[in-house]
């Protein structure tokens, strides 16, 4: 397990940035399993992207509301779970390359649709998220 | 042999983004979204060029596509600062910064893409 530094000294920074290593890690294989599931057709609507944004989204909703919020939190667990996990199963480089290239297999529309699709769900989930981790907190001592 | 080049790849971008989030933070203040702008866009611009590119082998796009610009970017990051933001009262910043990652980042991935098919 990493330590556990939570004065914020050299050791917690060190301790953040091995935990955004190891959570992307696991964060970027986890889209790169979604991409393997749901595969594109050149031009194709990206599935594989918007399931993992929006979903991404719901959970690091959920983490901020039940989890991030709350103190006192480990110094690595934000960088573990948030920065890293999350952080590497989401991606907004495939989501803004995708819509170029349905813009550019001339399907304007699509790529517009494909835009307003990630930001409205991806908003909302994050939304949903927040409010359900903060209903499932406990009540502060 | 892929999984292993994009673990590769994310285990330099993550850390990358965190140390941009930090840097922005004690620069700018806490709670600043620059870190995350900057980073989502230019992530965006890299993968634009590598992917605009004709011939870019399996391994390439894997380690430095899928590992490296996938984690260095962020979408869950961008939704929680907007929502974060909005609950702030602050929802002309919230808007300003989701339709400014937008318009920049698929701007910067586009010009990229197409410069690199013109090489």
């Amino acid at each position: 397990m990493l330590p556990d530094v939570a004065d914020g000294g050299q050791g917690a920074v060190v301790s953040g940035y091995v935990a955004a290593a190891l959570g992307g890690a696991l964060g970027a294989l986890a889209r790169w399993g979604v991409a393997e599931a749901l595969p594109r057709d050149t031009g194709g609507w990206p599935w594989a992207t918007l399931l993992v944004n929006v979903l991404g989204c719901l959970v690091l909703g959920l983490l901020i509301g039940r989890v991030f919020q709350r103190s006192p939190d480990p110094s690595w667990l934000r960088p573990f779970l948030g920065t890293g996990v999350l952080g590497g199963f989401t991606t907004y480089s495939a989501f803004a390359v995708e819509t170029v290239q349905l813009a550019e297999a001339g399907r304007a529309g699509t790529a517009a649709a494909y835009v307003l699709a990630s930001v409205i769900a991806g908003v909302l989930a994050t939304a949903l998220g927040l409010r359900a981790g903060r209903s499932a907190r406990e009540p502060a001592p | 042999m892929t999984p292993l080049l994009v673990v590769l790849g994310a285990m330099v971008g993550a850390p990358l983004r965190l140390f941009a989030e930090r840097l922005a933070a004690s620069r700018r203040g806490a709670g600043s979204v620059a870190g995350t702008a900057v980073i989502n866009v230019a992530g965006s611009a890299l993968l634009g060029f590598l992917l605009g590119l004709a011939d870019v082998p399996g391994w390439v796009a894997a380690l430095v596509g899928t590992g490296f610009c996938g984690t260095l970017t962020t979408f869950s990051t961008l939704g929680a600062e907007v929502v974060r933001l909005g609950e702030q009262g602050r929802r002309a910043r919230a808007l300003g910064y989701l339709a400014g990652t937008i318009l920049l980042g698929i701007g910067a991935a586009a010009a990229a893409y197409g410069a690199a098919g013109l090489l």
